[in-house]
Order: C-alpha cells, then structure tokens, then sequence
C-alpha cells in the first residue's frame, strides 16, 4: 500500500499491522498462526439417502480419517473459541449482556404478533414493500415474482441462512436467474457445490489448497497458488464485475427491529452493503423470529453478536436498513417454513431465541471433529441437533445423539438457550416417537438414569469435565458413549454453567 | 396461497402457539459508569485493533494532511467539501444523482462520518454523509473525517443516537472489509474497501 503516512501500529497479539496480511488477527482473523497444512482430499459431507435418517457417525468417520483438515478444523474453531472467551473477559457486563439478550428474546417471541405487525407497519411507511411466506416455497415463488417483474436475470447476496433452508439458489437456476454469493467462504462453497458447512465461516472444513482447487476449476486461477491472499484476490477481481453488471441485490437479515422498520446485517466484508446498496433493487428474506423491538435491545445483540462468534468486538460492518434508497426499491419477504410450529413445542421453542452465532458449534467438541457438513442438515452443530428435528423427524432422528452432553453449548450460547438439554429432550421424544434406531436405544437406557434426574445430571457435568482431562484414554473411550469412539476429547470449560450460577447466584437465584 | 393469505395463516398460527407467557421486556441499561474519560484516544485504540489506521496530520493542519494523502493517488471522490474545487487533485465531487456504479473506478473515497463509537472503534455512516452510499464500497480505499467531539462512549449510547431513526440506511464501519474465510488467514478488502483511515477533524459550519 503505498498511502501510509504514519508509523506501523500494533495489533492486540502484539504484531504489526503493515507486513504480511498473515500476521493480521483482528475480526474473525485467527489468533494463532495456523502452520501450513495440505494437500489432502477433502473429505465430503454426509450421504443423503432420500428420507433415510442421516448417518452422521459414518461421515464423520470419513473426516476424522483426513487428518490434515481435521488438525486445521478443530485448531480454527477452538481459537475462535478461544477469542470469544477473551472478549467475555474483557465485558464486565457480560453475562448481564446475556441475561439481557436471553430475556429480550423471550418476551419477543411471547408477543411475537404484537411486534411483527409494528415491524410491518414501520416498514411499509418507510417506503418498503412487504410480503408474507408460509414455507421456503413460497419465499422462493415471491422472490423470482418480484425479479421477473424487473426483469432482473441476475442476482448478488450476501450470506443468509434462510435461503439455504429455503433450496433459493437451485429454485433461482430453474426460474433462468443466475445467482452470486458475494461472501468469500459461501462463493467458495456456491463455487464447489457443497452446502455451507458452519453458520458464520461457510468453508471452514476446506484447507487453502481445497479453495485453490475449486478456484483453478471455476475461476481459472493458478492450481498450484494456495496463498490465501492470492486466493482472495483471485475472487474479489472475479466477483466485483459481476457485482457491477448485478440487476438485483438481496441480503439476509441478522435482526429486524420493530421499532425503526429497519433490518440490520452484519458482516465483515462489506458484502451486503455492495449486494443492497449497487442495484436500485434490494430483497430482504428475514424469518419471524428475526424480530426485536427497539434500537435499545438492538444494541445487546450486536454486543454480543461478533464476540460470541469471532471473538472480535463487532462486525466491520453492521448495516441498518430502513428503507430504499432514492430511486431504488427495497422488499422484504418474511418467512415462517416451521418456525410457527416450533413455536408450539414446549420443550423446544426456545431455540428460536438463537441468533446465529455459531459459537456453539466452535465449542462443541463432536462438530470441531467432524465438520458441519458430516450433519447431512441446513443447520449443523448442537443448535442443530435441536431444529433440525422439527424440519424432519425422521431424516434428522439421530442426529440429537451426536452429542457428547458435556453442556459446553449452553455455556457458551450468547441468549441463554438450554442447548443440551433440548438435546436430551430431544432423545427421548424421538424414542417415544420410534424414530430411534435400535443401536442407539441402549445408549438411551445407559443415559436415562442419570437424565431422568435432573440432580444427579448436574452433578455429573463437573465430573465428566475433569474427566476429560484427568482420566487415562482406556476410561475416556468406553463403548458407552458412541462419540468417545476414535476422538480426542477437547479442552472443557472450567466452569459449568450450572456451577458458575450457583457461585454467583446462590441457591435461591438471586445474585451474590 | 397468495402472501395475504399467507399473512394471515401465520399471525393464526402466532396466536394458537405462543406460549402463554407475558414475559416483560427488560431495560437495556447504558452500561458506561466505567466509560474512558479520553474517548479520542480509546476510539483510535480500537480502530487500529479493527485494522483500520488514524491519518496522523504530523503538525499539518487537518486539511493540508488530507490533500497530501490524496495527491497522485489517481481518482478521488469526494462527499466532503474540504476538498471540494482543488484543480490540482482528480477529484470528483460526489453528487446525489450520480449512478452507484460510477464510483467502481475511484481509488480514494472520502466521506465524514456522524459520529464515532470508542467501545468498538466503529464509524456511523449515513444516506447523508455517503450522498452515494457505493461511495463507501466502490472506492478502493477511504478515509473518514470525524469530528473528535463526536464519540460516543459504547454500542448502547450510540443506538439512542437520532441517526438510527432518521435515516433510511446507516452503517457502523469498523475498520476496513475484511475477511478470514480460508483458514482463518486474515485479509483486508475482500470485497469493499481495502483500508481505512481515519483523519480527526471538527465539523466545518
Ligand atoms: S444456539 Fe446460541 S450459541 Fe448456538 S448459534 Fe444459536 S445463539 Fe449462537
């Protein structure tokens, strides 16, 4: 860069900010330097056999056996981990934040109507044309209406979970629209043909060298080049003309505020401000339970948004979008594909509390071994385990048993949702619904004791915690627990959640 | 099914399923008893953990720094008037009826931002200030002027800010695009600008 005109500034690991982008840790940037790793044949995700239940255990076999990407896999995770950790240190207010996070979700979604026709009214005064979706179908149908009626053939996005969930690209390839992820772990894995395989870093299962592959194959860059800048380079030359000659943006949408009508989107490229703010058209596709209710609730989730899932104290860009743009028009397509019915499940609606941020899966030891796509779901990792469920009960029957309970999802989780103990609920509405297969069912039986005692279940945490670092391997990997089998156990939290709340809240819930 | 239909098969499917809880919203308090008292300084700290950089003036005024960073630098594109008629720079003054894509050949963007945040080292851009909003995107580079008295001690101060209500779109940039998607490598400018800098520089009336 030849604009610089003052002295090279520190970075908080220490090192500088001008040389090699590699010594860079800001943002979702690792905080290690992770040693060059590779070539190895990327290990694929689950196979999907129709309806059949998913085989969770036999991909992750497969990943498992690629050591290379497994090594890297589970280093990145457990350093984001490992980030977020340190900005819950930093905050003071932390688990106030969390408690604040948990409990403003908990009241939106109680007065969810309430909110939603706020959120609809505010926008429309805005200018913002809004329509309704039952199922991922229709947000599919709307969308391809509103292009054709502009007669936009081509698309940019930015990330968005919902239209995973919703089959949106392969539904746009049947209407003639081409379609652009603009993010660079979700163009790679749009690239690849493969599903994103973690909320947040949608190619975090791909080593340098898979990217560079994929790359060669489709964007014609150097087979032989895996440097990570190169690579970046190679597909911000590559997207930026597409992103120019775009007659149609859409983005996701982190949170919705009922307040202001507006949505907000976080991410770290800038991408979604490009895919909006480029095309005088911009598609928001937003679930229900995106929903908050004002700009002071707001400010408690994009605190604690980026910390949990990165460790980095925001998004470099947190975008508020009120309305269009002079000119311009601006839709938003609010879904529910389920969402309502999950609504309904008294054990389980509280995981519509969930905001994204994936650090449940950055702790949990099955998803770090394994990688999201060995889940064979639109949502991998214990948050997961617990929705995938209510899209199919029976594709998805075994997935709540990939799962070691240790409880470090609940620990970590920025809004306080009951992770894994959905996941044991889970468990056992699935055998009571016969959707458990019969290798499974002992493991049920073993478990059940110590479940149906929600006592002795706490008092066993801790103890299986410093199992896990004390106990000789020939006691760790018991054929007891599926998921011990062939697995280095992670390190644990030193503090369970349950214990962290008796320390600081005592017996009677009020705080020390 | 049509989305009216749809509209109201959902709200239907709302109000049949909610738990029937009334759960109160709770305050959001503003957390800033142990705010910093210098907030220049606290924001620069962060911005730089952000990537981004503070354009030292080194003794210059603010504006002569400015000209200097941007001369030969190839095109500028300019939202603020402290650059506006220098015959001796390719500037190119950002007009509200420009066409976004006019801006993918600039290589300097320079804007000033509403306000700043020092929690995050974040920079509040607006409609307003970005008159393009690609302005902020498209150039290969930006430098944001921002008024020291205009920092905000955290996230929650800056969301009681009119800005957020008044505006039809508004950002918190924190530093430049960034991104650490292959293999946690970090790299600056994955798609929007590739660095950012920050000039301290009061409002002129
Ligand atoms: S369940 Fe909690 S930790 Fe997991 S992605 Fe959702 S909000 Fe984050």
């Amino acid at each position: 860069m030849s604009i610089e005109n003052q002295t090279a500034p520190t970075t908080p690991a220490g090192r500088t900010n001008d040389g090699a982008p590699a010594n860079l840790t800001h943002g979702a940037g690792a905080s290690v330097t992770m040693p060059a790793r590779g070539p190895e044949p990327q290990p694929r995700g689950a196979i999907i056999r129709g309806n059949h239940p998913i085989d969770q255990q036999e991909a992750a076999r497969r990943f498992m056996a690629a050591p290379q990407h497994l090594a890297m896999h589970d280093q990145r995770l457990w350093d984001l981990r490992k980030k977020r950790d340190g900005q819950k240190e930093i905050i003071e207010e932390w688990e106030d934040l969390r408690q604040l996070a948990s409990d403003i979700k908990t009241h939106t979604l109680t007065h969810l109507d309430t909110y939603l026709e706020q959120f609809e009214k505010n926008a429309i005064a805005n200018g913002v044309k809004v329509h309704w979706a039952k199922d991922a179908a229709e947000h599919n149908s709307i969308v391809a209406e509103i292009l054709r009626s502009k007669n936009a053939k081509s698309l940019i996005k930015s990330k968005s979970m919902l239209t995973e969930e919703c089959g949106f690209r392969e539904a746009m390839a049947h209407e003639g629209v081409t379609v652009v992820e603009t993010d660079l772990g979700e163009r790679i894995q749009q690239l690849d043909n493969e599903n994103p395989s973690h909320v947040v870093v949608p190619a975090v299962h791909k080593l340098r060298t898979d990217v560079a592959e994929v790359f060669a194959k489709t964007l014609g860059s150097d087979p032989n080049n895996s440097d990570v800048s190169y690579l970046t380079e190679q597909q911000r030359e590559h997207t930026r003309p597409l992103i120019l000659k775009a007659d149609a943006g859409m983005t996701g949408c982190n949170f919705a505020v009922a307040e202001t009508g507006s949505v907000v989107v976080c991410t770290n490229e800038g991408n979604a401000d490009l895919s909006a703010n480029t095309t005088g058209l911009h598609i928001v596709s937003m679930g229900i339970e995106k929903i908050i209710p004002n700009l002071n609730s707001l400010a408690v989730f994009v605190r604690m948004l980026s910390r949990s899932a990165l460790g980095s104290p925001i998004t470099q860009y947190t975008s508020h979008f009120r309305g269009p743009r002079r000119g311009a028009e601006m839709h938003i397509v609010i879904v529910d594909n389920g969402r309502t019915d999950r609504l309904g499940l008294e054990k389980f609606w509280t995981s519509l509390k969930c905001i994204r941020c994936g650090a449940c899966m950055n702790t949990c030891p099955v998803f770090r071994r394994s990688g999201g796509l060995s889940y064979g779901a639109t949502y991998a990792g214990p948050i997961g385990l617990i929705i995938d469920p209510t899209f199919n009960r029976h594709k998805y029957s075994t997935l709540p048993f990939s799962s070691t309970m240790n409880g470090s999802c609940t620990n970590v989780c920025p809004v306080k949702i009951n992770i894994h103990e959905q996941i044991a609920d889970w468990r056992q509405v699935l055998a009571e619904n016969h959707e458990i297969p019969a290798f499974k069912k002992s493991m049920m039986k073993a478990a059940g004791a110590l479940l149906a005692s929600p006592k002795l279940y706490r008092a066993s945490l801790p103890m299986a915690d410093s199992a896990l670092r004390h106990l000789p391997r020939f006691v760790l990997y018991n054929k007891l627990n599926t998921w011990t089998r062939g697995r280095e156990m992670p390190h644990v939290p030193k503090e369970t959640f349950h214990q962290w709340y008796k320390r600081t809240r005592g017996v009677d819930g009020k705080k020390k | 099914m049509s989305s009216t239909d749809s509209r109201a098969a959902i709200f239907a499917a709302i109000r049949a399923n909610r738990p029937k809880i009334q759960p109160p919203l709770p305050d959001v308090p503003l957390f800033d008893e142990k705010a910093p008292s210098d907030l220049v300084t606290a924001f620069s700290e962060m911005l730089v953990k952000m990537g981004g950089k503070v354009l030292d003036p080194q003794g210059q005024d603010p504006i002569s720094a400015l000209r200097a960073a941007v001369a030969d630098k190839g095109i500028i594109a300019t939202c603020v008037p402290e650059l506006h008629g220098d015959a001796s720079l390719q500037i190119r003054q950002i007009l509200p009826d420009m066409d976004p894509h006019s801006l993918a050949d600039v290589e300097i963007g320079v804007v000033r931002a509403a306000f700043g945040v020092a929690e995050t080292g974040s920079l509040c851009l607006t409609d307003d200030e970005l008159i393009v909003n690609t302005s902020g995107y498209l150039p290969q580079h930006l430098i944001v002027l921002l008024d020291p008295s205009q920092i905000v001690a955290n996230l929650h101060n800056a969301y009681r800010r009119p800005e957020l209500r008044e505006h039809k779109y508004a950002v918190f940039q924190t530093g430049p695009s960034a991104t650490a998607d292959i293999e946690g490598v970090l790299i600056h400018g994955a798609q929007g600008v590739r660095s950012l800098r920050v000039l301290f520089c009061p409002e002129q009336d």
